[in-house]
């Protein structure tokens, strides 16, 4: 499955379970705007370390993403 | 006979009950009272360690049972080791409490550096040629783990440690008494004192010895009163020996007994008295309740006079009472108590209608993106469902909240149900924090595992709280 695919599903998943309506998603998705909180992100986070084995922010110069395509973007270049 | 001061063990044990009646049965060996009265483990030493500051560092519990009753009274002090007290420890502990003798089971006692005295303690008695006479009020130093990776080392005597059971009253009779902590740790030591005092016996428990084997050894010698944290018990109601002993009286001590380990316990054992006490090593015994439901009544809240005082400041319970310790051995120590006497437990309890529980240490907490979470409260929320034996409620780091809630999980049956229903057993698990929890309490992540870790306390270990 790829990065994108991943995130896209932990998003679907997390929303339902707690519960949040998430807004349709797109690359330029303000992430604030996604329907999820911080923790609800928290969460798709700790998922996708679980699911990847990485988690890109816990680096110190770890920037955080702005749209979902960003966010994206980080696990994608993380994998590399 | 040896004659003794009038309070030290060794005299009041003796006028508890008929000595040859009564023993303290170890894993590997046994000893009657009665023999202790012409008989010494330590060799028929015990004028060499008149007034000396004693490290009892025995590997056998028995070994060290019987170097108690035979010094206090005669040593200055007893410093009580720990079996897990690490090698790395053992200079700051002879130099904080400043021993000058070392009592120890061990075939060939290494010299420890700068402790003159080595008397070996033995199960099998020489003669005992010494008085059992001492002007002493002995100090006994219990090792408690400090924040700092320094045990701390707590002061008590005889008088302190058995305040609360000289008021215990019916609790307190004769019986075969028996416990899953090591005496050599406050939980344990209330046990064994309990024994002696209230003229019983005493079945000690042996690290190197499975639950199930001494279950079945505290069943054959007829174990009346036993007691043990809640993870004792519940690693206990995990093995089939649990029904091999027919207590009268079960005792929980060390962590929070919730709704549902008093519960499954009751159904265990329908006949015992089944009682929840709050104790620490520095605050002393504190409480028992008795009526089966977790927490304990508000009404033991600010009562005044008696033996213990309780009061709830900034949340957590300190305790004013003469069972308290009476100080941290060494030098610039922190204060036991403030300055009315309190001990602050870092326990900290909620009310809820007209009973207190008690929701975590204060030092516990979990920080989800700055909502506090107490371990234990969500620990009883998943033991309550039926499937669930214990479990475990850690942080786990996370970049978004800085924390985030996991649980480990121990079903009934220990493995995996093997009817395929656990990601079923998951699923409600979750259910049921959700209803019961707010949002940042229910764990993101659920693992079962087959066993969780027990520290030597008896205690569930919360390394990364």
């Amino acid at each position: 499955m790829s990065v994108k695919v991943e995130i896209v599903t932990q998003f679907e998943e997390v929303a339902k379970q707690q519960e949040k309506t998430l807004a349709p998603l797109s690359d330029e998705l303000v992430l604030l705007d996604s329907g999820l909180d911080s923790l609800c992100l928290a969460i798709v986070v700790a998922r996708l370390e679980d699911k990847l084995g990485i988690d890109p922010f816990t680096a110190d110069d770890a920037e955080f993403p702005v749209t979902l395509g960003d966010f994206i973007r980080v696990y994608e270049d993380a994998r590399r | 006979m040896p004659a003794a001061d009038e309070g030290a063990l060794w005299t009041s044990l003796s006028a508890a009950g008929r000595l040859p009646d009564r023993a303290l049965w170890g894993a590997e060996a046994s000893v009657t009272l009665g023999d202790l009265v012409h008989g010494s483990s330590l060799a028929g030493r015990l004028d060499e360690l008149r007034g000396r500051s004693v490290l009892i560092a025995t590997t056998d519990q028995l070994t060290a049972a019987l170097a108690l009753i035979e010094l206090d009274g005669v040593a200055r002090r007893l410093v009580l080791c720990p079996p897990d007290l690490p090698v790395d420890d053992l200079p700051f502990v002879v130099a904080t409490a400043e021993i000058d003798a070392l009592v120890s089971d061990r075939p060939a006692p290494a010299a420890l550096p700068g402790v003159p005295l080595a008397v070996p303690c033995r199960a099998s008695l020489a003669p005992a040629t010494c008085e059992r006479t001492g002007r002493h009020p002995t100090e006994w130093i219990l090792l408690t783990s400090g924040t700092s990776g320094r045990p701390k080392m707590v002061v008590h005597q005889l008088v302190s440690l058995a305040g609360a059971i000289r008021s215990a009253g019916p609790l307190s009779r004769a019986g075969a008494w028996s416990t899953f902590y090591d005496i050599r740790r406050y939980g344990g030591l209330q046990i064994f004192l309990r024994a002696l005092l209230g003229g019983g016996s005493m079945v000690l428990s042996s690290a190197r010895e499975s639950t199930s084997d001494f279950l079945t050894r505290a069943g054959a010698h007829g174990v009346t009163h036993i007691s043990g944290t809640p993870s004792h018990w519940r690693r206990a109601l995990m093995s089939p020996s649990a029904r091999r002993i027919a207590p009268q009286y079960v005792r929980l001590s060390g962590e929070i007994a919730d709704q549902s380990i008093l519960d499954h316990l009751r159904a265990c054992y329908p006949g015992a008295g089944i009682a929840h006490a709050f104790a620490s090593t520095e605050a002393g015994v504190a409480f028992d309740v008795g009526d089966g439901l977790a927490g304990f009544p508000a009404s033991l809240i600010d009562r005044r006079g008696g033996d213990v005082e309780m009061k709830i400041e900034e949340g957590s319970l300190r305790i004013r009472s003469t069972r308290t310790a009476a100080r941290y051995l060494g030098d610039h120590q922190p204060a036991l108590a403030d300055r009315d006497g309190f001990v602050d437990t870092g326990d900290v309890v909620e009310r809820r209608g007209d009973r207190y529980h008690f929701v975590g240490r204060r030092g516990g907490i979990i920080n989800v993106g700055g909502l506090k979470v107490h371990p234990e409260e969500v620990e009883a929320v998943i033991n309550g469902h039926p499937h669930v034996r214990m479990s475990r409620v850690r942080t786990r780091k996370n970049p978004i909240t800085g924390a985030l809630v996991v649980a480990d999980v121990v079903l009934n049956g220990g493995g995996e149900p093997a009817d395929g229903r656990v990601a079923e057993i998951e699923r409600e698990i979750l259910r049921r924090c959700r209803e019961a929890l707010p949002r940042h309490k229910v764990p993101t992540v659920l693992n079962v595992v087959s066993v969780l870790p027990m520290a030597e306390s008896g205690k569930l270990v919360r390394r990364d709280a």
